[in-house]
């Protein structure tokens, strides 16, 4: 298998997703059999290949750096899950 | 089903400029088929009290002269675009109430051009899936049925929710987006008609992000013409989109009908793959015929890196999303479940807010792009869409647009494919390879299957040559007949 229980733990941990310890055996089963399939891309003989990062070779433009948005705190908290006066309400981040 | 709603966009447009159908009654004739429909759960949310005031609206500006070129027009709205004051959830729990306070760009041009919103549209849960299977909300069901048996298939996905809302007559248009195949699988399973336009034609800004270099947004429509009408307005450079092109909007109602005598077709010979169903064969070669029939020539070309279209994408796509679902953390939107740190806050409501197919998609992104797999798999992956992109740039020196089927087989059961990720991602397999290279690509009605269900033919163009295939797909539409309707039984 290409993901063991041990990188799934640790994936989940990166991606900040809380998984069972009774769900890792399955889900590195999963994930080794979707990374076993993509490892076909192997076969690709891709020396000297530009790697595509964009779907169009367009620059990327500039703009003048203006504030064109904004000054409505009210109407971005209102979906906070917790706001008090003029502030997102966020747990304890410093002991 | 009443007349007005078997309409197709284009005449109800013309009823409406000439008055013998206000904007109103219109609207209240979809809004009661949708009530009707509920069985289908195409929609997350329906938005009665403001399809009617839009209406209202539509009939003032059309009785004063200054319609919009889309007025009057009831149409539904995929829930990953957001919408001003009106909740957008994007299939998933983790968004729960959000209710945007902008809207998305391409919903923005619509309202502009006069089109009245019906209501939120199901899909796939951030965009992924190719069953609807996996929406916060349940399946759609498509209003398709085999002539065989009563069981309920799927719409396609991601964008279920528009296809199926199309198919039954239930809205005169939908929004939608692809970013592997989530436009056209769902319009090859319902009969419909679906484009994915060149990307950075329409503004993702708005736009829930799933893969941010692959989604695009289209229509899904009843015939071609009404697919031009919806994407004529949809698209447009928008400066808060980087990726939107600063190019003009070409007419593309103009280019259907548009004689296609002369035009070279490349037939890609990877795309006949193992295991293809005769009927999936037999599809393809009408296709052939009937481009042949109206002056095409047609030749066979080689895609070479074909095959290997899928497992990139399922690199690149997974990466893009682990890092754009980071945002979802539970502290300025959605929901949030309480725990003792603030780590353990993010892991319980990611945990709780995303479905099992986002989870994985997440953790291989998460996985392809950790500290020493970086360049054996994101970078490789890469490399590999470049080649894949060389290939549709090597044929397209040769030919003017490509034809190949639309997806692998004609919609299946709800329930079948859903214990192999493998096996549903292999829906995909003739469209990603367009979302990687960035291409137009529309998904026409070839006709019905022996069970009576509807297959699509695919046309894919050059980058930003929409309108060839625009003509192309309206003289296959009208070699084809059209898929016809199904039979309305949530009705009964």
């Amino acid at each position: 298998m290409t993901i063991d229980t041990a990188t799934v733990r640790k994936v989940a941990k990166l991606a900040r997703i809380r998984e069972d310890e009774s769900r890792l055996d399955s889900l590195a089963a999963e994930l080794s059999g979707i990374m076993d399939w993509i490892d076909q891309l192997n076969e690709v003989d891709t020396d000297g290949v530009e790697p595509m990062t964009s779907a169009v070779a367009v620059r990327l433009p500039m703009r003048e750096d203006l504030v064109t948005d904004g000054g409505d705190p009210d109407e971005i908290l209102a979906n906070a899950p917790a706001a008090r006066s003029g502030f997102f309400v966020v747990p304890k981040v410093v002991e | 089903m009443s007349d007005l709603t078997g309409l197709t966009l284009e005449t109800a447009l013309a009823d409406l400029k000439a008055r013998r159908v206000s904007a109103v009654e219109l609207a209240r004739a979809h809004l009661d088929a949708i009530e009707r429909a509920r069985p289908l759960n195409a929609f997350v949310l329906e938005t009665a009290e403001r399809a009617m005031e839009m209406a209202r609206i539509s009939d003032e500006r059309i009785a004063a002269g200054s319609a919009g070129p889309l007025e009057g027009a009831p149409i539904g709205v995929k829930d990953l675009f957001c919408t001003r004051g009106v909740r957008s959830t994007a299939g998933s729990r983790i968004l729960g109430e959000f209710v945007p306070p902008y809207e998305s760009t391409v919903t923005e041009h619509l309202w502009r051009d006069g089109a009245v919103m019906l209501g939120k549209l199901n899909m796939d849960e951030f965009a992924m899936g190719s069953s609807n299977e996996n929406s916060a909300f349940g399946p759609v069901v498509n209003p398709w049925r085999s002539s065989a048996s009563n069981r309920p298939l799927t719409p396609g996905g991601s964008s279920g929710g528009s296809a199926a809302a199309v198919a039954a007559d239930i809205v005169l248009g939908a929004t939608a987006t692809d970013t592997g195949g989530s436009i056209r699988q769902p319009a090859s399973f319902t009969g419909t008609v679906g484009i994915k336009p060149t990307y950075g034609r329409c503004s993702r800004w708005g736009v829930v992000a799933f893969a941010s270099s692959l989604d695009q947004a289209g229509p899904i429509a009843k015939t071609v013409k009404d697919s031009a009408l919806l994407l004529r307005s949809m698209s447009g450079h928008d400066p808060k989109d980087s990726t939107s092109l600063p190019v003009d909007v070409p007419d593309f109602v103009a280019a259907v009908g548009r004689s296609v005598r002369g035009l070279r077709i490349g037939v890609p010979r990877e795309y006949r793959v193992e295991g293809m169903p005769p009927e999936i064969e037999a599809l393809w070669a009408r296709g052939v015929e009937w481009l042949k029939d109206a002056g095409c020539e047609v030749v066979d070309v080689s895609l070479p890196h074909t095959r290997y279209a899928l497992p990139a994408y399922y690199i690149i796509a997974p990466a893009e999303a682990s890092s754009n679902l980071a945002r979802y953390d539970g502290m300025r939107y959605g929901i949030r479940v309480e725990a003792d740190s603030l780590d353990e806050v993010y892991e319980a409501t990611r945990a709780e807010g995303f479905g099992e197919e986002v989870k994985r998609r997440i953790l291989i992104g998460a996985y392809v792009l950790s500290a020493g797999y970086y360049d054996a798999y994101y970078l490789k992956a890469q490399k590999v869409r470049r080649r894949i992109a060389d290939d549709f740039d090597r044929a397209f020196e040769t030919v003017d647009a490509l034809l190949t089927p639309t997806a692998p087989s004609a919609a299946f059961g709800l329930g079948d494919n859903t214990s192999d990720p493998i096996a549903m991602y292999l829906n995909d397999i003739f469209t990603v390879t367009v979302n990687l290279a960035g291409l137009p690509a529309i998904s026409v009605p070839g006709g019905l299957d022996a069970a009576g269900l509807p297959l699509g033919l695919q046309l894919i163009g050059r980058a930003l040559d929409e309108e060839t295939i625009f003509s192309l797909a309206g003289v296959l539409e009208t070699a084809a007949g059209g898929a016809g309707r199904p039979q309305p039984w949530w009705a009964a």
